[in-house]
Parts: structure tokens; sequence; C-alpha cells
């Protein structure tokens, strides 16, 4: 491996970003910055969140759980756009990056999905009167939940992680396919059984006092998800790495007995 | 074309001789009509009104328990090896074995389901109607559960995991499903028929690529 | 194509072929070709990439560069069909019979289901030909997978451990088998870790040791 890599001289762009170790070594520098940008826009947020915009009319504080719901319904969705991303690299340039992309991207957003799901209902409680409430966009949400939770399952069903990988690139495009279906079918369905007493969100337009909070919420949010994807990424490579000096190890052991 | 007749001939055989298979199905699919009574009391009225969702449930059910034979023993006796090297794309085989686990997974329950649908307390206009609304729907089924067995035919506990990828999969074919055969919207049956059309012929256009690829990256 | 035999005979170019699984390296450039009416035996312990060789030529396992070529076959048929595989495992199902085993892979394989019967008989499995395949013992199943050989004429034969399960009689039988499609212009290669019986004809049979040195 290494003395391919000295024969072809300096490194370009995309093998740094590619390479495992090179993007550990480049990697390391900016999850500190990150995280400090991360920690940086919570507060900023918080502070609009809170003391720095007005209740609602209707809603009073309680709208203030949007600042958490919207920003978490949002990476609820990016994190699958970022799986199918790294989907096709695993399959068409079977990039190891990818595979590892991939898997760290699918527990982030199973808990972005959970925690949508949760303020989701705990904001209903209130305005709706009730904790879950057959509504088109929980139900679809809950059923995202049960896919990257699917998702979980087969990376930790898979001994071989690199046949993992792909096996569950093709999943994951299946998956990308079926989410517009379900999303759909679950609208008609909701049409279908349409509750009279549900509170519908979309009328009002939102008042800059609340949007300039929800953007940086969001902004936070989505640094949130780039450090810890960046983390779980490192984390996984780390982990290769272990198992594959264990098993050079092993093969060491066997053959000097 | 040979092939493909050989492979659906081979499917039904085994499907036929190991006749235990299809008695399980049927049981568990009639077992869930007389569950569902016993569990929520013996209102004609709701019952006929829940029916059409209970025979979806159970269709979804049998096929569920029997997704692990469409590709396992293939994978484990070498067969799915020996398939790579056939006149035919590993795709058309693939397509094939659909074919084939319609015939002995689906049509017993589509043929099981007028039954069912009058001890659910269904008219026997509507429980004749959820024959058609089966035929045209379980393709979808087979399709998907088709995808989930080959995404985890190279796993010992296979079994287990693929439940959890084909119920969200699944979710469309159940709400369309059910919406062709309720009487509560009687406007948006025709609807329902056409989007669950829709949906099989997706997913069957869909699934002997996508499964075919899953068994190929399994082989390895 | 020739009508006696019902193929082309091909030559398999391969002279660098390396094999990555699982994210490491089985092997790496070792040259596999093999020319038409010859034979390459492949030896070495547990885990040196024998059968990795094989479904490497099998085009199964993913080879980067291409270096694998089947040289004066048909540009038109696909090269997956000018190959039988025969693994460890035999592909026989228990509830068939014997005939409707072999009649299904005839036909699965696109051969002619005449020479059937000629299979069942050159396998020893005449008399068992309706039995189900579940009452046979581990040498007949495997006689059983071998018959495919002889049901469908193909140019290359990759076989994985083919004298497994077998008595001395079996081994004798596989060895006339290779033997016969070697002199009709075919070619194959063997993994094994049991000497074939064919290692001595040094002008058709190459022998490759592959791994040799983890024997330590």
């Amino acid at each position: 491996m290494s003395a391919t890599e000295n024969r072809s001289g300096p490194p370009g762009l995309w093998t740094r970003i590619a390479h495992p170790g090179l993007f550990l070594g480049w990697s390391r520098h900016l999850v500190v910055p990150l995280a400090l940008l991360c920690i940086a826009l919570f507060a900023v947020g918080l502070y609009f969140a809170f003391p720095g915009s007005p209740a609602d009319y209707q809603m009073g504080d309680t709208v203030r759980m949007m600042y958490v719901h919207v920003p978490s319904a949002w990476l609820s969705q990016f994190c699958y756009g970022v799986m199918c991303v790294s989907a096709i690299g695993t399959l068409v340039w079977r990039h190891p990056m990818a595979d590892v992309s991939q898997k760290a991207a699918a527990p982030l957003g199973a808990a972005f999905t959970a925690l949508a799901l949760f303020t989701g209902s705990m904001w209903g409680r209130p305005t709706w009167g009730t904790f879950w409430e057959w509504d088109g966009r929980m139900t679809s949400t809950l059923i995202l939940l049960f896919i990257y939770l699917g998702i979980v399952a087969l990376w930790r069903a898979f001994d071989d992680q690199l046949k993992a990988a792909r096996v569950i690139a093709v999943f994951t495009l299946v998956g990308a396919i079926n989410i517009p279906i379900i999303k759909f079918s679950v609208d008609w369905w909701q049409t279908l059984h349409q509750p009279a007493s549900v509170f519908r969100l979309d009328g009002p337009t939102i008042d800059t006092a609340m949007l300039v909070p929800l953007l940086v919420m969001t902004g936070a949010f989505s640094v949130l998800f780039l450090t810890l994807h960046l983390v779980g990424m490192r984390t996984e490579i780390g982990k290769r790495r272990v198992r594959s000096l264990q098993t050079a190890l092993a093969r060491a052991e066997g053959g000097a007995r | 074309m040979s092939a493909i007749g050989a492979i659906i001939g081979r499917e039904l055989r085994l499907s036929l001789r190991q006749g235990g298979d299809l008695l399980t199905l049927l049981v568990l699919f009639i077992g869930i009509g007389v569950l569902v009574p016993l569990a929520v009391g013996p209102d004609r009225a709701l019952l006929a009104r829940i029916a059409p969702g209970i025979i979806w449930i159970a269709a979804l059910l049998a096929q569920l328990l029997i997704h692990d034979r469409l590709f396992r023993a293939d994978h484990e006796d070498g067969s799915l090896l020996a398939f790579r090297h056939a006149g035919l794309p590993l795709e058309a085989i693939v397509g094939a074995k659909l074919v084939a686990h319609w015939i002995t997974g689906g049509l017993p329950v589509i043929i099981a389901a007028p039954l069912m649908g009058v001890m659910l307390g269904l008219e026997p206009m509507t429980a004749l109607a959820a024959v058609g609304v089966l035929v045209i729907g379980t393709p979808a089924l087979t399709a998907l559960v088709a995808i989930s067995a080959a995404i985890t035919v190279g796993l010992r506990r296979g079994g287990l995991v693929a439940p959890v990828l084909i119920l969200p999969l699944t979710l469309p074919v159940l709400i369309f499903g059910t919406g062709a055969l309720s009487a509560s919207a009687m406007a948006a049956q025709g609807q329902a028929v056409l989007l669950l059309g829709a949906l099989s012929l997706v997913s069957v256009a869909m699934a002997p690529f996508a499964a075919a690829a899953a068994l190929k990256i399994s082989g390895e | 194509m020739d009508p006696s035999t019902g193929y082309r005979p091909v030559s398999l170019s391969a002279p660098r072929v390396s094999c990555v699984r699982g994210g490491r390296v089985v092997f790496e450039d070792v040259d596999l070709s093999v020319p038409p009416g010859s034979a390459l035996v492949l030896r070495g312990p547990n885990g040196a990439g024998k059968s990795s060789a094989l479904l490497t030529l099998a085009g199964l396992v993913g080879e980067k560069d291409k270096k694998i070529e089947w040289v004066g076959a048909d540009p038109e048929t696909e090269p997956r069909t000018l190959i039988h595989l025969v693994g460890h495992r035999s592909a026989v199902q228990d509830t068939l019979t014997v005939r409707e085993n072999l009649v299904f892979w005839t036909r699965v394989l696109e051969g002619r289901q005449e020479r059937v019967a000629d299979a069942l008989a050159a396998s020893g499995l005449a008399r068992l030909a309706d039995a189900p395949c579940a009452i046979l013992s581990a040498g007949q199943t495997r006689r059983l997978a071998l018959a495919r050989l002889v049901a469908v004429p193909r140019p290359v034969w990759l076989l994985d451990e083919p004298t497994s399960a077998l008595d001395d009689a079996g081994a004798r039988w596989v060895r006339e088998l290779v033997l016969g499609h070697l002199a009709r212009g075919g070619l194959a290669v063997a993994a094994t870790h049991i000497p074939l019986g064919i290692e001595e004809d040094d002008a058709r049979v190459r022998v490759l040791d592959l791994g040799g040195e983890t024997l330590l």
C-alpha cells in the first residue's frame, strides 16, 4: 500500500481526503474547531431561543420547542441524504471512506429522527392535546426511524464489514426510492382518515424574531451532526485498524507454530 | 426460456413436496383470522370495518414467515454460485424465483382470503373483491420481501433482521391495500387500486436488480 | 464450434492475477494462465487462496484490473457461459430426484437434455436416477455435482476440491473425467489439497503452490 503511494509522489487532494490514514491526519485538526463552532452556535441559538425571542401568541412558550424540533427533523432527512451519497460511493468506487461514512451516519440519523419525534410529541401535547397524533408527517418520520434502526441492525449483524457496506448500500438506495413512496402513501392515508381536531401549523408565516433563532439553531445542529459524523468516522477507522492489526497478529501467531 | 421454466418448475416441486410449508402458511393466515375476533370480541360491525387491515397484515406475516426459503437454501447448498454460470443473468433467475415464490407463497393466501373475509364478517362481495386487490398488491409484497431476503442471505441470523427491513418498506402496500377495500371511503377505492398496481409494478421492476446485486455481493 | 465436443476451445490468459478479499490481499501477481487442453492444479494450505483463485477466475470476486482474458472465445458469448464452477458445495436439492436435479441444471446452464442420460451413466448414478437425492451418500452427491460437467459441455472447468468425499474409485473417475476433458481441448483449473493423480502428467498439467511461505 505505502509503496505505491511513495511512487506516485505527493498525494493529490482527492487522495488526501479519501485515504483513511491521511483522513485521520487532517481530520484531527478539524474536530476541536468544529466542536468550538458548534458550542458557539448553540450558545447564540439558545440565547435567541429563550430570552431573545417572543413567545407565540397562540402557543405561548411551547413554541420554543420548535428550535429543537425543526433542526432535528431537518437532520433526520439530511442524514439519509449523506448515507445515500456514501452508498453510491461504496457501490461505484468501492471506497472504504464511503463505507465508514455510511456506517457512522446511520446511528446519528436514528438519533436525530428519534429526537424529532420526541420533541414533536412533547410539543404536540400542549398544542394538540395529545402526545401522539397519526399525522402524516409524524407517521412518516416514525417509519423513517424504523428504516434507520433496520440499517443499524444490519450493520451489527454483519461480520465482514466490507461486504456489509455494499449490501447495506443496496438497501439504503432501495430505501431512498421507497421513502418518497412511503411519504406519499402516508399523506394519502391521512386525507382518507382526516381527524377534525388537528391543529395545522402551516397557516401563519413565521416572524423574523423566531426565524433568527430557528436558523441559528439549524446551523448549530448541522455543525453538531458534522462534528459527530467526523468523530464517528474517526472512531470507525480506529476500530478497523485495531481489527486488522489483530488479524495480522493472529496470522503471525498461526505461522509461528 | 427453458431455464426460466426450469427454475419455476423446481421451486413449485420443492414447495409441493415439502407440503408442510404450504400448510403452515395457510394455518398461519387463517389462524390470524381466528385470533383477531377472539382478541377484539365478536362485534360484527367492528370486525367488518377492520377486516381489510387484518387480511393485509395476515398476508404480510405469511410472506415474512416464508421469506427465508427464497434464497437461503440456494445460498447454503451452493446453487447460487452455480446460477452465476447459467445462460441467463442472475437478475432473470431472481425474477423467475420471484414468480415461483409468488405462486407458492402469495397465491394460497389469495385463495384463502375470501374464507378469512367471511370469518371476519365481510360482505361476500367485499370478500371476493379482496381476492382481486390481493392479486394486484401481493406482487409488491413478494418483491420487497425478496429484496430483504437477498440482503440478509449471508447472515446467520438473517431471519431476524429481515422483518425489520421489510416492515417499513411494505407500509405503502398495506395503506393502499386496505384503502382499496375499506368501505368507509368508496370514492378513494379506485384510486387506491391504481396506486397499489403502480406500487406492484415499481417493486417488481426494481426487485430483481436490487436482489441480484445483494446476492452477488453476498456471494463474494 | 466443434460439433463433437459442443464448444470452441479457449485459452485462459491471466499472467498477473491478484486477489483482495475482505480487505486483505490473498495473493498477488500470480500467473494463472492455462492453454487449451491442459490443466492447472492449485495447491496450498487452508486459507492460501485456492478457492479465491477459482472465484476470481469465475469472475465472481472483484478483479480490479481485468487481467483475466478468455482467448479464442466467441466475443458474443458471456464469459460466464464458458465456465463450469463446481464449488465444494454440490448445489444438489435433497427433495428432488437425481434425474430432476441434473435435468434442472442442464436446463439452467442451457445444455441439451439428450446428454443427461449419458451423464448419469458416466457418473455411475443411472440406477439411482429416480431416487431422491436425500438418500445419496456424500460421495454420490459429489458425483451428481460433477455429472453436470458431462451433461453440459463447456470449455472451462473450475473445480474446488473435486475429489472430496469420493472414494478411490470416485477419485479415479474424476481423473478420467478431467483427462478426457483435456483430450477434447478443454482446460481445467482444480484447487485441491489431495493429489488428483494427474500431476505427474508433465506435458499437460502445471502445479502451482499458493501461499507456500506460511508452511513453516
